[in-house]
């Protein structure tokens, strides 16, 4: 029994269409696929894990401008011991050279919106310099 | 109000359990999915249960001149007199909290006149109703975005301006602090005012801690706890296209912010919460004011019995008729009762 | 009736307290009311209930240990809650979306008054809500106590009794509920639920068997119903000098005019029923007075839907019998309530035989009124008083500075706001208004509504009238304001001992009181005197009060 359906099951159907968004939204789209990132050729490795690298890109990437901008300290230790130059362009950009293709490919599908691109410009030419142990800072 | 906080910590803890346990398929994906159904299986449970009972008067509640005579002018939303006003009536009451805008706050000062009542306008419970409400919702619809590929530009113009003030990076959602300290003043309220102390059961304590345990976690997501979101997004896709996956990789953190969700939705068709629905079905806002022009009609309304005019003047007769009144039926000596 | 406390002690001591003890969760269960005189009223007769059919009557006391309740009452008030849940989606809602943010605390006179938390309207809701989420909810029968439930028990249901019975469903806290949680239906159910059981007040159910038997609440019978009205026409003409006859039951008028019977017998009221009488005789109204409806107010309204329905049938039922085209409802506030919300549901469809109230002086159709065919007299007079059809002198009120109390019942469940005040600007000049949150749908009862003007209760009636009389005296002491105008018989019985505790020195009125002291009728002689027969000022000392509002061409006869 139920009364006043004129008004109960359109407000019903409202509500039930709107738990149901998501997935009617869904309903004819392919499965997804995450983005499929376009990894440099010939490099095996990044600084850190790939792991880590998933999670914590941006927090190195932070970690690294502060210490540039507030102390003028340009080198990144990897957790393996390398030495990195701690530089957007010069070091990331020289291997995932291609901005939309890398970064922008997970930044889309997840809708996160970096500020790198206000101040940094994806170089053209990528020179990063890779210090070895023990190396001096050009 | 105790009982209420161990009841979150208690779920917070078992999702690291699970976590611990290696329930990652439980927590990413039959958690969420049982939750969901709870939450709209019982809210529709609820409302087809309120409507099995009819609203048999027109109750409805006037706040301000009726539609009588026509100079009067009438206050449509106050006293809607038809669908027309009683829409409006509602959606001000849902957008804006109109009632509470009326809110004042009574006071027995020592005046020069003596001890009185005074009223002070009081809009503290609709600022901090209307914050939380509608961070709430901003929150929801971003949400969206793990839910939707692509990314429609509603939702991105929504982030644009939920983090306009660009504060950090990633930039902040202004809508997670808002939402936070909303629910903060209104538990403070809560505790420091006697009255609503007084009243306040378990019940009313746990959508609070429960709500800024969803809000805490996800800002700790977001900020520290260092999540691999595109595999989240995998993982929320893989969910509303029913091919549920667990990308490796998700952090404890990730599972704690959903188990308080899931929580939330699996509580609320059982908890006050139900006001969502409730505030659109109360007779008292949604009836028109017109009873007088249409007929309500009671569906339970049973034969009228009441004491006849004949009863009546069977018991009266002799008096009337001495008093000079009309009758039906005129005494006499056999026609007497 | 014990000695009142003095206005400022009885203020001093309506702030509330907060058991530190209980201050959590429900704590407040913990508390139990205690009975004593002045904190009740006397239980209603078991003869009575018995009478009317009600269920389960008996004798008992409010201060007894125990209350005689019939075998398996807690099955019966479970049933019959059971019952009212499936009938009623009001108190489905009412009883789940609360969320106690508060709102309506510090709005209810009861609780400004007495400081009692339980008078909190959220809180007297709970006394209710407590025993449904045992009964009624699966969450509720799981967490007991710490879910906010609790069973039915003797002390529960005393509980009921002593709160339900402080409250006078007046709405108040309900327009400032962000749900429209209204305690006036929460309170209506839980006093059907308590007369289930045999307990019910004196003062309610001695009306309505009354009302029931004689057509009015103080069981006048027809014959001295006729006496009474006769005898307030000889004072109209010892005022006025003009003689009128109304006429009584009689078949074939246009109009059936209703009043609430507490206007024709007690003062003030008495009054404002000679206005009404003053006024259609002025403006020539086809009407008649029923010895058989001579009740519009409906004390079934404070006991329970199907009395207030017995009670509520017989206006249609004499319309059609004497062939009345439209009923005139007179000033009474639960009357508009029961006639603008219940009548035409539960008594309606109006006889085919009515037909769509118009004013036959102005020609105005009350469109608003137009399925159930009553008018409600404030609507009607402002109607005059708009087109001008009333020769009014307002300088007969000039020794009046008026204010208008709002009744609830006309306020908030009916919108009837501007009407009376419309009035009472064409018929005295001093007219001000109290504290706006004290006024129009905002308004403060007068304390004693809903069945609670009884006199055992004097103190509890001046605490919960305190706002009101809080306004009156400021209002008193700023604005020089020594008359207080209402349209609601009830009012008229209860505002007069507020008056003079809260205000003393202020004055209660009818509007049409007001309408009548002011009307220049045709024919009339030089009014010496108010309808109370006191000397109008300037009257004795020469002036003559209607000077110059007097028609030309009539003659002071006295």
């Amino acid at each position: 029994m139920m009364y006043n359906k004129r008004y109960i099951i359109p407000g019903i159907l409202v509500f039930a269409l709107a738990c149901s968004f998501p997935f009617l939204l869904n309903a004819t789209s392919e499965p997804y696929t995450r983005p499929a990132l376009k990894l440099p050729p010939g490099e095996r490795a990044c600084i850190e894990p790939t792991s880590l690298m998933r999670t914590d890109h941006m927090r190195i990437l932070n970690e690294w401008r502060d210490a540039a901008v507030r102390d003028g300290k340009r080198v990144y230790v990897a957790s393996d011991g390398k030495v990195w130059e701690a530089s957007l362009q010069n070091t990331c950009m020289r291997c995932h050279a291609n901005r939309e293709q890398f970064c922008g490919a997970c930044h889309n599908a997840v809708s996160a919106r970096p500020d790198c691109w206000s101040c940094h410009i994806a170089p053209e030419t990528p020179g990063a310099v890779r210090i070895s142990g023990g190396g001096k800072l050009p | 109000m105790a009982a209420a906080f161990l009841f979150v910590l208690g779920t917070g803890v078992l999702s690291l359990a699970l976590y611990a346990l290696g329930m990652t398929f439980f927590l990413g994906v039959v958690l969420p999915y049982a939750a969901v159904l709870v939450f709209a299986v019982g809210c529709i449970r609820r409302i087809v249960c309120w409507a099995a009972s009819p609203v048999p008067f027109p109750i409805a509640l006037t706040g301000g001149q009726q539609k009588s005579l026509p100079w009067i002018r009438q206050a449509e939303f106050e006293a809607p007199s038809s669908g027309l006003h009683i829409a409006g009536r509602l959606f001000l009451d849902i957008v804006l909290f109109r009632p509470l805008l009326r809110n004042s706050r009574a006071e027995t000062l020592d005046t020069p006149e003596g001890m009185r009542l005074v009223y002070w306008p009081s809009r503290w419970l609709w600022l901090f109703a209307i914050l939380f409400h509608y961070a709430l919702l901003v929150i929801l619809i971003r949400h969206l975005r793990f839910f939707i590929e692509p990314v429609p530009a509603c939702i991105r113009a929504l982030e644009f301006f939920d983090t306009l003030m660009r504060i950090g990076s990633p930039a902040a959602f202004l809508s997670g602090p808002i939402v936070v300290a909303a629910l903060f003043l209104l538990l403070l309220r809560r505790l420091y005012d006697p009255k609503l102390r007084y009243i306040s059961l378990a019940g009313d304590y746990f959508p609070l801690f429960l709500l800024l345990a969803v809000a805490l976690s996800g800002i700790f997501l977001r900020y520290w706890g260092r999540t691999d979101i595109a595999s989240v997004k995998a993982l929320t896709m893989g969910l509303v296209t029913f091919s549920p996956a667990v990308p490796a990789g998700i952090g404890a953190a990730f599972y704690l912010h959903t188990t308080f969700v899931a929580a939330l939705l699996i509580c609320f068709p059982f908890s006050k919460l139900m006001h969502a629905a409730g505030v659109l079905l109360s007779p008292t806002r949604n009836t028109a004011a017109n009873s007088r022009e249409f007929r309500h009609t009671n569906p339970w309304n049973g034969p009228t019995r009441y004491r006849t005019y004949a009863e009546y003047e069977d018991e009266f007769r002799g008096a009337m008729a001495e008093a000079g009144l009309p009758l039906e039926k005129e005494p006499g000596p056999a026609g007497a009762e | 009736m014990a000695k009142l406390p003095a206005p400022t002690e009885l203020a001093a001591t309506s702030k509330a307290i907060f058991p530190r003890a209980n201050s959590n969760g429900t704590g407040w269960m913990n508390t139990k009311p205690v009975f004593k005189p002045g904190s009740y009223c006397y239980p209603a007769k078991a003869e009575t209930l018995r009478t009317l059919g009600m269920p389960n009557p008996h004798d008992w006391s409010p201060e007894a240990e125990d209350w005689n309740l019939p075998d398996g009452w807690e099955r019966i008030i479970h049933d019959a809650f059971a019952d009212r849940l499936k009938k009623y989606r009001s108190l489905k809602l009412f009883m789940e979306t609360c969320v106690r943010c508060g709102a309506c605390a510090d709005k209810c006179h009861f609780f400004l008054g007495t400081g009692d938390p339980k008078n909190m309207p959220v809180l007297r809701a709970e006394l209710l809500r407590s025993v449904y989420r045992k009964d009624f909810t699966a969450v509720g029968r799981l967490l007991g106590k710490a879910g906010g439930g609790r069973s039915l028990d003797p002390d529960v249901v005393k509980e009921w009794f002593y709160y339900f019975y402080q409250c006078t469903e007046c709405r108040r806290c309900a327009l400032f509920c962000p749900f429209g949680i209204d305690t006036a239906e929460i309170t209506m159910i839980a006093r059907e639920l308590l007369l289930e059981v045999g307990l019910g007040t004196n003062w309610i159910m001695d009306p309505v068997y009354n009302c029931n038997r004689t057509g009015n609440h103080l069981g006048i019978q027809p014959q001295a119903f006729k006496e009474i009205v006769e005898m307030l026409c000889e004072d109209v003409e010892t005022v006025t000098g003009i003689a009128i006859n109304p006429p009584f039951n009689e078949k074939g008028h246009e109009v059936l005019f209703i009043a609430p019977s507490g206007d024709v017998f007690a003062e003030p009221g008495i009054y404002t029923f000679m206005g009404y009488l003053m006024l259609f005789h002025e403006i020539g109204l086809d009407y008649t007075l029923s010895t058989y409806a001579s009740e519009g107010g409906n004390f079934g309204l404070f006991s329970s839907a199907a009395l207030l329905k017995k009670l509520n049938a017989k206006m249609y039922a004499e319309a059609e019998r004497l062939g009345s085209g439209w009923i005139l409802g007179g000033e009474c506030g639960h009357m508009a309530r029961v006639i603008n919300q219940y009548m035409n549901t539960m008594n309606g469809p109006a006889p085919k035989t009515m037909v769509t109230p118009v004013n036959p002086v102005t020609g105005t159709r009350f469109e608003n009124a137009s399925s159930t065919k009553v008018v409600h007299i404030a609507e009607f007079t402002a109607d005059l008083v708009r087109h001008g059809k009333l020769n009014l002198a307002p300088s007969r009120n000039d020794h009046l500075t008026v204010t208008f109390h709002d009744s609830c019942n006309p306020a908030r469940a009916m919108g009837l706001l501007e009407e009376p005040r419309e009035i009472l600007r064409a018929v005295c000049n001093n007219f001000v208004e109290m504290p706006e949150n004290t006024i129009r749908e905002r308004t403060f009862c007068c304390g004693a509504g809903s069945g609670l003007n009884t006199d055992e209760i004097m103190e509890l009636r001046m605490r919960s009238g305190m706002p009101r009389g809080n306004a009156l005296r400021h209002v008193q002491l700023t604005r020089g304001v020594n008359m207080l105008s209402c349209i609601c018989a009830l009012d008229r019985a209860t505002l007069p001992p507020l008056a003079d505790y809260w205000a003393p020195g202020v004055g209660v009125c009818g509007l049409h009181e007001l309408v009548a002291n002011a009307l220049v009728m045709k024919g009339e002689g030089r009014r010496v005197m108010d309808l109370r027969q006191e000397d109008l000022p300037g009257v004795n000392d020469g002036g003559d009060p209607d000077r110059c509002s007097r028609p030309e061409g009539t003659e002071a006869e006295a």
